[in-house]
């Protein structure tokens, strides 16, 4: 086997180590990439019709039986609480998995948000976890095992919602507590959750996602001057099963105007993506090298040397 | 004679105007108990011939069901000749549970269905009573029409225990 063959065989390989590198992550994303189960279901928020009566909040905490609030739901001076020097609103935890929260917007009449889990189509919180806790079912709920979490709280980080909360409260099984869409004693048998059925003013419309896009944009096209021309959480994140509509710019009441439209797993999904790669195709390539060097080694010896002396090539050294 | 002629006229069309009032108003409801939703709150009993006295015609709250025509640009198109339905009260087209999975299925079932975004009947009843009490400063708080039942009042305000729970456990 003479030196030039060599040289072409670890450039060969140089040549298809690089390909497969560049190809895999693609194909791998390509692969990945989930849009939602086509029969999920989802809620339509219309900040335009809530009228802050806190009626969801309550609803929650009877259906998902959660301990009786510090100030009863019929109290509005929760709307002035705020956190960190008054740059923070209410946001759920173990006690409430759904709040509402007030905002005043320059020239306009009060707007009410309900803050909830999302439920994402692509959930960063379930990418997250490592002890796999989270699932998206075909209903559109992200639910979680709370026998399966460690409370490692990776998902806290994750989430760009900031949705799920620590039952810190508890000393000896800590869990993450959220909204789980009524999964278990509503919409896993069809119905909609208990927020969506107290609501006095029908702000929360229940129905597939998919058509829930459609009255959204029904609705900005019939009330033009009622809305801003956005359904926040159609495109958001790679598209949530909660979608919003506002009468005012979406960072004027609490949300983040531009999460992206990139789901969170999207951000690690090329790195991750040439693991597997690196990990089935590194080890039989460089045993292949190291034999092929050794086999060099014992039988070309001279001839190596003699090459080295000559150096016009320094692609190998 | 010409005088005697016009009173004649006059009294007669006075006549049939009383005739054609009573008639409409045998047809109205003086009272409408709005009561098929009770849980959390009591009915409402809606005293509707004040409010058809107040407002301009039927259509301002029955859309085009009354045979009286419809102003509102949005509907023209397809109800300016809409005649009165046999039942024009709310409850006989939005219904108590829009999003039961039998009412969901039935709407995406109907591929030539318009009103794809039609409020069920709560929702119907909270927007056109409190839009228009907020224009003619009528009452807008809950128990302004409607007062809590003793189930609401555990409902909403239940005793705030959970503060005082931590205290007694010694919980921090």
């Amino acid at each position: 086997m003479s030196g030039i063959s060599r040289r072409r065989f670890l450039a060969a390989s140089v040549a298809g180590c690089a390909a497969t590198t560049l190809a895999g992550p693609r194909k791998a994303l390509a692969s990945g990439t989930f849009s939602g189960y086509p029969d999920s279901m989802g809620v339509l928020v219309d900040l335009t019709r809530c009228v802050g009566c806190r009626s969801c909040e309550a609803a929650c905490n009877k259906e998902q039986k959660l301990p009786a609030p510090d100030r009863p739901f019929d109290d509005m001076s929760v709307f002035d609480e705020t956190f960190h020097d008054g740059k923070e609103k209410r946001r759920p935890d173990e006690n409430a998995y759904t709040v509402v929260n007030r905002y005043n917007p320059e020239g306009g009449a009060p707007v009410y948000r309900k803050v909830q889990c999302n439920h994402c189509n692509e959930p960063a919180c379930l990418s997250s976890c490592f002890v796999n806790a989270y699932t998206k079912t075909p209903e559109g709920a992200v639910i979680y095992n709370g026998n399966v979490c460690v409370g490692c709280r990776t998902c806290m980080v994750a989430c760009p919602f900031h949705v799920p909360a620590y039952s810190y409260s508890s000393a000896l099984d800590p869990v993450i507590k959220k909204c789980i869409f009524c999964y278990d004693t509503r919409l896993k048998n069809g119905r909609p959750p208990a927020c969506v059925e107290i609501c006095p003013q029908e702000a929360l419309t229940f129905g597939k996602r998919k058509d829930l896009i459609k009255i959204g944009h029904q609705r900005i096209e019939t009330h033009p001057g009622r809305y801003v021309n956005h359904l926040y959480g159609e495109e958001e994140l790679g598209g949530t099963s909660w979608m919003y509509l506002a009468p005012v710019t979406f960072d004027q009441v609490g949300f983040d105007p531009k999460p992206g439209n990139e789901p969170i797993i999207n951000n690690v999904k090329d790195f991750l993506g040439t693991v597997p790669m690196v990990l089935a195709i590194w080890p039989a390539m460089f045993t292949g090298f190291h034999l092929l060097a050794k086999k060099q080694k014992g039988h070309d010896d001279h001839e190596h040397d003699t090459e080295k002396q000559h150096g016009d090539d320094g692609g190998e050294q | 004679m010409s005088a005697k002629k016009t009173l004649t006229t006059l009294i007669m069309a006075l006549a049939l105007i009383t005739v054609g009032t009573l008639v409409a108003a045998a047809d109205m409801p003086e009272q409408v108990s709005l009561d098929t939703m009770v849980k959390y709150f009591d009915g409402v009993e809606f005293d509707h011939a004040m409010h058809a006295d107040l407002g301009e015609d039927c259509s301002t709250c029955h859309h085009h069901t009354t045979g009286t025509g419809t102003t509102d640009e949005r509907c023209i198109s397809c109800h300016a000749e809409s005649e009165e339905v046999a039942d024009v009260s709310c409850r006989s087209c939005h219904v108590t549970e829009p999003f039961s999975a039998e009412q969901i299925k039935q709407v995406a079932s109907n591929v030539y269905l318009f009103h794809i975004d039609k409020p069920g009947l709560k929702a119907a009843y909270h927007w056109n009573c409190v839009s228009c009490h907020e224009q003619m400063d009528g009452p807008t708080g809950c128990q302004d029409c409607h007062s809590r039942t003793p189930e609401g009042d555990a409902f909403y305000h239940e005793d705030a225990t959970s503060s005082s729970v931590a205290e007694a456990t010694g919980h921090e």
